[in-house]
């Protein structure tokens, strides 16, 4: 028995998971026309590799990976490009984002793909090909794999699987798990192949005894020695960090990566994913999908990415009084601004709604500091003093009480019996912080370039200067001379020399002789901002703090 | 109207079914009280669930705040309820209404309103009348049995709404003093504790009638602490402190200081450490800043039991401590999840 952590806080809400698991995993019915986005994945989006009235295959590229975090997009059915324009997607800021539609034509015509034999391959070249198949974090945060991949400066001593699905009326990790148990372990197998070794762990909530006993089997079928461990159910006991704690004792490090204590960390669905890019030479071009909430028959489906929502509810039936739906759990998911809205890889569950089903909060009271937050929050935040901060817009104050170490897995406003809508609150405040540091970066930079011109100008003239007081030395000179023709010559000639030379120096990139003390002290100032500039662009190129595969 | 932000599910928990819990929690206490000094304490305590009430929908009204929505969150109640308890039933009407008034007027709606007062409002109405009204501040009534008269719930209401007194009864037949008072003013003629702690006006551990009062209110704090309104940590500290720094005084010279449990049954003791001190708005936000919090409310209201000027130090010592929430609360933040070492 493997010794398991605590980490703090956390709540317990009812689970609605039976619901959508009384039946098995069923395969959606193809739709009529897709949307598919070309960035479905955390970073650049990918760049489009098909015209409209393009026939595609199944499988085939449409959008190329462009840039150092990006995915691939493939046609997730064969059949003819009608479009590619932006739609609405499933995003907080309901902006449109670039598509492309795709007109199926019915037969599913596979573009020809092959196995990989991974142990006898390159783990850079297994790399490529997790990132051209589009293979990223289907626990809901979809970061591109490969990238999670790539030797670090240290060594993946474990390997965690996650399959605690801690949200919510969520099955499809449940679902996946119990139906698919040994390609989950097969690819599990390839990642730790990739990374190198290490022991791997799969920690899946008890509240799932069917999926743990099915990947306990499997586990064991397969021969490796995974270790399969049933987490106590708690939410966000499925959060990256929150489950490494659980699982190792260890904590991820404010700001760092689970890389940085030797660990990494994969949904299962992931592991499926990267499985069948490499065994099967498949792409991601689906995923399983929970349907539930305010419906008949709650079920989750394998549905082609780019389905329309609208077809996927039509499944199971949704009733009357269903007024909207959300994708992702009741604790972190999105309500979705229209049914037309395409599922991605990100979309583990859409929820038919109502107020019913979800009763609207009553109106917020003020904070009375009785610190549930701080009881239930995972990160050890005091929640009501960020509220206060943030409400007061007193930003600097709300860093330094680690604003930015806040998940917004929403246990605070589920806990508030104000009805305070906090993670609001803290969305707010940290878009606030990133703005203005944005805006104080363009401002460094435009005055940088300023002053450098302000130097540039006084150099020019101080050059100009120079060059006259020589000129007019050298024309003293001469008349001093001027006694014998022939030495006269000579001296025009030897002037002319100077004067050439002189020239000759002056259109050298030579401006950093010759400066005054005030000069230097300048140009190293601007030096040491303009490394520090580079700094920060370079921190900003960096993968993002959480690339974790969070609550699912 | 729908929620547009997640999470979409709460906890079916309201600031309102939180007070009104509280309240609850109180009635153990209020009907002790009532067997053992008669019904005047609800007529009290009706005077200020209306003065309150009526209070706060005036400042309400003035701060143009929705005077329904708030209203229905029993805070109000909750500060009228705890100061009705904490000065003689036998006062005179204007007395808790004054009371009650200044609490919610200036220390709560002044400050902003519920979640904004730094100090706790019933404990300033009761610094404001202990003050102001010292001598009102004593009809303390004698429990039943004790007293030379039986003074009914007639006489009892004819007194505190008129003034008036039955023939041939003097107010001094009705009233005492407490027995934490009647302990300091006897020790000042150099009585010897256990000498007068023989008088007919103290029972088993404490006051006749009060220590059966503070006992109700240790059953309202322990389900407090069972329905998970409140944690251990307040009233553990302040207790245990008390206890400690009673049980030091009580070894070293038990001729001149009371024992640890008379400290804890006599007073407000028990009423401060379930239902006063724990009030969120005024304590710290931190479990460690609790602890700090409650241990010093303790140590002061020992002290100023012991050797201030007021027989009881449970609302100074409130107050005082009240001023060092912000303090506390900076110096005993916890550690965040991946940070060992936080200070902001």
């Amino acid at each position: 028995m493997r010794t398991l952590y605590q980490f703090h806080g956390g709540i317990h809400p009812p689970g609605n998971k039976e619901q959508s698991t009384q039946c098995g995993i069923a395969r959606a019915p193809l739709p009529s026309k897709l949307v598919i986005p070309f960035r479905q994945h955390a970073g650049a989006a990918a760049k489009p590799v098909v015209r409209v009235g393009d026939h595609v295959l199944k499988g085939q590229l449409i959008g190329m990976p462009d840039g150092f975090i990006s995915s691939a997009v493939h046609a997730s059915t064969s059949g003819t490009i009608t479009a590619i324009a932006a739609q609405p997607i499933a995003h907080p800021s309901g902006l449109p984002d670039l598509c492309a539609t795709l007109i199926p034509d019915g037969r599913e015509e596979w573009i020809p793909h092959a196995a990989t034999d991974y142990r006898n391959s390159d783990p850079t070249e297994l790399r490529r090909q997790l990132r051209m198949s589009g293979v990223v974090g289907l626990g809901g945060a979809v970061f591109p794999s490969d990238i999670k991949l790539r030797p670090g400066n240290r060594k993946i001593d474990t390997l965690i699987l996650n399959g605690a699905e801690c949200e919510p009326y969520i099955t499809c990790d449940d679902m996946l798990m119990r139906e698919r148990a040994a390609e989950i372990v097969q690819g599990a197998e390839m990642l730790r192949f990739m990374l190198e070794g290490g022991e791997v762990l799969i920690g899946i909530e008890d509240n799932k005894p069917q999926a743990i006993a099915a990947m306990r089997q499997a586990v064991a079928e397969s021969g490796f020695s995974f270790d399969v461990v049933a987490v106590p159910t708690i939410y966000p006991g499925g959060s990256a960090k929150q489950l490494i704690r659980v699982l190792t004792g260890l904590e991820v490090p404010s700001g760092k990566l689970p890389t940085d204590i030797g660990v990494q960390c994969f949904n299962v669905a992931t592991c499926y994913g990267a499985y069948r890019a490499l065994a099967h030479g498949e792409p991601v071009l689906s995923r399983i999908v929970t349907i539930t909430g305010n419906v008949r028959r709650a079920q989750n489906f394998e549905v082609l990415l780019g389905t329309p929502v609208r077809d996927l509810v039509a499944l199971v039936e949704a009733l009357p009084d269903t007024d909207r739906y959300l994708m992702g759990g009741p604790m972190m998911g999105l309500p979705l601004s229209s049914t037309d809205i395409p599922l991605v890889k990100a979309s583990n569950c859409i929820i038919a709604a109502s107020d019913r089903l979800f009763p609207p909060a009553p109106p917020a009271l003020p904070c009375i500091r009785c610190m549930r937050c701080a009881e239930a929050c995972p990160a050890d935040l005091q929640p009501m003093d960020l509220f206060w901060f943030s409400q007061s817009k007193e930003f600097d104050k709300a860093q330094q009480f680690s604003l930015f170490d806040c998940i917004e897995c929403g246990a605070c406003s589920y806990v508030c019996p104000s009805h305070i809508p906090l993670v609001q609150y803290f969305q707010f405040a940290k878009s606030e912080i990133r703005a203005r540091e944005h805006d104080q970066q363009a401002a460094d930079h435009a005055r940088e370039r300023h002053e450098f011109r302000e130097y540039r100008f006084e150099r020019e003239k101080q050059e100009k200067a120079e060059k006259l007081a020589a000129r007019e030395q050298a024309a003293k000179q001469v008349p001093a001379a001027s006694a014998n023709p022939a030495d006269a010559m000579q001296q025009k000639i030897q002037a002319a020399i100077a004067r050439a030379r002189e020239q000759a120096a002056a259109s050298q990139p030579k401006n950093t002789d010759h400066l005054t003390a005030q000069q230097q002290a300048e140009i190293a100032e601007i030096e040491a901002r303009r490394a520090h500039i580079h700094e920060l662009a370079k921190s900003a190129d960096e993968p993002p703090d959480d690339h974790g595969e969070s609550h699912s | 109207m729908s929620a547009l932000f997640s999470p979409f599910i709460s906890k079916p928990d309201t600031v309102s079914a939180i007070m009104l819990r509280v309240l609850l929690a109180l009635l153990p206490g209020i009907a002790l009280y009532v067997w053992h000094f008669g019904p005047a304490i609800l007529v009290s305590i009706a005077l200020a669930s209306l003065t309150a009430l009526g209070t706060e929908a005036l400042m309400l009204r003035l701060r143009n705040r929705p005077v329904r929505h708030f209203l229905g969150d029993n805070s109000a109640l909750l500060t009228g309820w705890l100061l009705a308890l904490s000065i003689p039933p036998l006062a005179p009407w204007w007395l808790v209404v004054v009371g009650t008034a200044f609490a919610i007027a200036i220390a709560k709606h002044l400050y902003g309103g519920l979640g904004n007062n730094p100090f706790n409002p019933a404990m300033i109405g009761y610094a404001v009348l202990i003050i102001s009204f010292p001598a009102q501040m004593t009809h303390w009534l004698t429990p039943h049995g004790l007293g030379p008269v039986e003074f009914g719930f007639l006489d009892q209401l004819k007194y505190m709404f008129a003034g008036a007194l039955p023939p041939n009864v003097t107010l001094d037949a009705v009233t005492m003093a407490t027995p934490l008072d009647t302990l300091k003013t006897r020790l000042h003629l150099d009585e010897p504790v256990r000498q007068i702690l023989e008088m007919p006006i103290y029972g088993r551990l404490a006051g006749q009638g009060s220590e059966m009062v503070s006992l109700g209110f240790l059953l309202g704090g322990l389900y407090l602490l069972a329905a998970r309104i409140i944690t251990w940590h307040i009233p553990v500290a302040f207790l245990g402190t008390l206890f400690a720094a009673a049980g030091i005084f009580h070894l070293a010279d038990p001729t001149h200081y009371a024992a640890p449990l008379f400290h804890w049954f006599s007073g407000a003791a028990m009423l401060g450490a379930f239902f006063i001190l724990t009030d969120p708005v005024t304590g710290p936000t931190t479990n460690k800043g609790k602890l700090i919090f409650a241990a010093g409310a303790g140590l002061l209201t020992y002290l100023i039991r012991a050797f201030g000027s007021f027989p009881d130090g449970m609302a100074f010592a409130t107050l005082l401590m009240n001023i060092c929430v912000p303090l506390i609360v900076l110096y005993t933040q916890p550690a965040v999840f991946g940070k060992k070492d936080k200070r902001p």
